[in-house]
């Protein structure tokens, strides 16, 4: 126990200066200013092969990310004075990023003292275009978020892991036939064309709530009626990823049960005389699933991506929909704290991985 | 392990011979896999002559038949007879109560389906001037086989036509980047020390991004503004800019193992620069890993360029990509009614299902290891 603990906390310093990398590769995209002028080069494109053309290699200029706010009737001058104070417009752009580090790791001397140690982080991360505070949307975004991918991967393990195992213990028969052809699909379909298909099905049937996380009259119901109305909305987007993911997870527990069932140690347990459900249970499949836990912070990368698509189409309200819109008006503050996020989340994903793989497999210890 | 590879070992040129015939050996011998290959050359074909295979170009439109459903094609007349395939001519009325645009057939004429029809004229090739397509009607009946998109455009034909986009685009990136993902691999493998756990851990940082995070963050910063090349380029280079991380990953962990080995001692010994032991030696045994990656990453790229097309953010209108004329469909009313609006999904579908196939078939005959399980 306290060995986990000194490693989550190793593992979070070292995330520290990645994410201050992920956050410099961000902002200086977003206030990129490259004039490398005009070239003529071979056209890429597959209609004009072997075309010359002329591509001037201008790439954005330094546009005034609160132009909008500036110019928002309902924003007064103060807010607009206080943020091009905050992020420092009329510097340069290595001080304006400084600054914006310094807000991001905001501490709380107050908090601090009081021994309050959950608030002692406030950083601040600016106003949305619409004068809004960005970290309390963020958090709210980034909670849904988590909401959603915390389901969705309970709901793919559930099933896949099984799945697989089932596929792999009737190797070549119908059923695992039927899975593989079933996988193949799932890998191939493109997860917005499968949540467009849903989406109509849903709102064709009328069973499932389609669109955001709250029905309109939700201030109105009791307790327990909340719970259950987000849950309705929750179906449709959890059912959507989930289906995206088995395939993939399906096929690697498939695939990794049926390397370990070749293997020594599993014919000789099988030798010694252990009832095959022990042999295939204790022994091979806790081998196989090892590979799939350590690959379990890049699908969450995946995950994440996939999020962003299906958080659009259903417009629920996750950091995936925060960001894309945000982009959209290039809102830089809500950009760089939702790109931010999203990579602390990946990062955590990968840290809860590694703890949950020393407790699959035993002998992997977290010092390393 | 073949004896192919052993004599390969102070000459990386053998080796790949080997394992080039052994994935072609692989695929002829499996029967998904061979058509996938039938299917993928097919679409190849199809979508390299496009302006034959369609009946009509990328931007031909006809206003009055906005959103028009695919064309029904008969084969018995009004009065039961049997027929050459035949179409009729579509007509838009207005409904006053459903306040919505309605089509019905015009059974007064029929329109016989031809082979090679005249249509607009084309280069094939670039070079050959025609005006013959495979499929056509005369007008003023349309054949849209796959319906009209909003601005009455063709969408089978656009298919054809964002076809070409769709699926040379992942192959561009891939060019992008793998030579820098095997440069960077092999550089940070090759020399280890610092220099290896600066450069990897600056891999890791661009892997803790979502790829989608971070491509919708990169189109951000291209104007709006810009000529449909340069945002095809654009698009191009964002992709190759995630995809080289985790690749690079990969090659250095077999680097490492391989800089350890006599051919690479000896070269060192005769006095060849750094960078020429890397790309002439060391990276020359990758080429099996190399070629599964290579066939195995294709429809990742396929989906993402579909991805960042549907948020509106890769290749822009009016030229055609599978997944920017999927973007009509981010209105649900529109898949409600005009459900043929999701057939580039279909074509997206079928090809990533073909190359997925055909990865597989390749690492199945390449990877000893899982060989024993197929």
């Amino acid at each position: 126990m306290h060995q986990t603990f000194e490693y989550i906390i190793k593992r979070s310093l070292i995330a520290i200066p990645t994410i201050m990398l992920v956050s410099m590769i961000g902002f200086f995209l977003m206030r990129f200013d490259i004039n490398l002028g005009s070239h003529t080069v071979p056209d890429l494109r597959p209609h004009h092969w072997g075309e010359m053309t002329t591509i001037n290699l201008h790439i954005k200029n330094p546009i005034d990310p609160l132009a909008e706010l500036k110019n928002n009737p309902q924003i007064s001058q103060s807010v607009y004075q206080a943020e091009k104070e905050r992020l420092g417009l009329d510097q340069p752009m290595h001080i304006q990023y400084w600054r914006w580090l310094k807000h991001l790791f905001h501490f709380d001397q107050q908090a601090l003292q009081e021994g309050q140690f959950w608030r002692v982080w406030q950083p601040n991360l600016g106003k949305t275009l619409n004068g809004e505070d960005v970290a309390t949307l963020l958090a709210a975004r980034a909670g849904n978020t988590l909401l959603l991918n915390i389901l969705v991967v309970s709901c793919t393990w559930l099933l896949a892991i099984p799945l697989g195992v089932y596929a792999a213990l009737n190797w070549r028969g119908w059923a695992d036939r039927v899975l593989t052809l079933l996988t193949s699909a799932g890998m191939a379909a493109p997860i917005f064309v499968v949540a467009l298909i849903m989406a109509v099905i849903a709102v064709r049937t009328g069973i499932l709530p389609v669109g955001g996380l709250t029905s309109p009259q939700f201030s109105t119901l009791s307790p327990l009626q909340q719970v259950m109305d987000i849950l309705a909305h929750l179906t449709l987007p959890v059912l959507i990823m989930t289906l995206a993911g088995i395939a993939g997870l399906q096929r690697q527990m498939r695939g990794n049960l049926l390397d370990v069932l070749h293997a020594e140690y599993v014919r000789l347990a099988r030798a010694k005389g252990l009832p095959e459900n022990k042999v295939i249970y204790k022994h091979a499949v806790r081998t196989a699933i090892n590979p799939l836990v350590t690959m379990f912070g890049y699908e969450f990368a995946a995950l994440l991506s996939g999020s962003l698509l299906v958080e659009m189409i259903l417009s629920y309200p996750g950091l995936g929909q925060f960001i894309y819109s945000a982009v959209l008006r290039t809102d830089t503050n809500v950009v760089m704290a939702s790109l931010v996020m999203s990579s602390i989340l990946l990062i955590a994903g990968n840290l809860l991985a590694d703890i949950l793989l020393t407790w699959v497999d035993p002998r992997i210890e977290l010092s390393r | 392990m073949s004896s192919l590879d052993k004599t390969a070992s102070n000459n990386g040129q053998p080796l790949q011979q080997g394992a080039f015939q052994r994935a072609l050996r692989g695929v002829l011998n499996d029967t998904s896999a061979r058509w996938a290959v039938v299917i993928l050359v097919a679409l190849y074909i199809m979508v390299g002559l496009a302006n034959f295979f369609a009946p009509y170009s990328e931007h031909w439109h006809d206003r009055s038949l906005a959103n028009a459903p695919p064309t029904t094609i008969y084969l018995r007349s009004v009065d039961g007879q049997l027929r050459w395939p035949y179409v009729l001519k579509q007509v838009r009325t207005f409904n006053k109560q459903a306040l919505e645009y309605t089509y019905h057939d015009d059974t007064s004429t029929e329109y016989p389906v031809q082979l090679f029809a005249q249509g607009e004229p084309y280069r094939l090739f670039g070079i050959l001037s025609t005006d013959r397509h495979l499929l056509g009607v005369s007008p003023p009946a349309r054949l849209s086989l796959l319906g009209n998109d909003m601005n009455g455009r063709d969408i089978f034909s656009r298919t054809l036509f964002g076809g070409r986009i769709s699926l040379t685009i992942g192959f561009l990136s891939l060019f992008v980047a793998f030579p820098l993902g095997l440069l960077y691999g092999g550089i940070s493998g090759y020399f280890g020390g610092w220099l290896d756990t600066f450069m990897m851990r600056f891999a890791e940082v661009m892997m803790s991004i979502p790829s989608l995070y971070l491509l919708i963050t990169l189109a951000a910063i291209i104007p709006s503004s810009l000529s449909s090349t340069q945002r095809f380029a654009l698009v191009v280079v964002s992709l190759a800019s995630i995809g080289w991380a985790g690749f690079s990953r990969v090659i250095r962990g077999m680097v490492l193992s391989i800089r350890k080995q006599e051919f690479v001692e000896a070269s060192r010994a005769l006095g060849k620069s750094h960078l020429g032991i890397i790309i002439d030696h060391v990276l020359p045994q990758t080429f099996s890993f190399l070629m599964v990656a290579l066939t195995l990453s294709v429809p990742g790229y396929i989906l993402m360029e579909s991805g960042l097309s549907f948020l509106g953010l890769g290749i822009q209108q009016p030229d055609a990509s599978w997944g920017n004329m999927l973007k009509e469909a981010q209105n649900l009313t529109n898949v409600l009614y005009r459900p043929w609006m999701l057939a580039p999904g279909g074509f997206i579908f079928i090809a990533v299902l073909a190359f997925n196939i055909l990865g597989d078939a390749v690492r199945d005959a390449l990877d000893p290891k899982s060989q024993q399980r197929v």
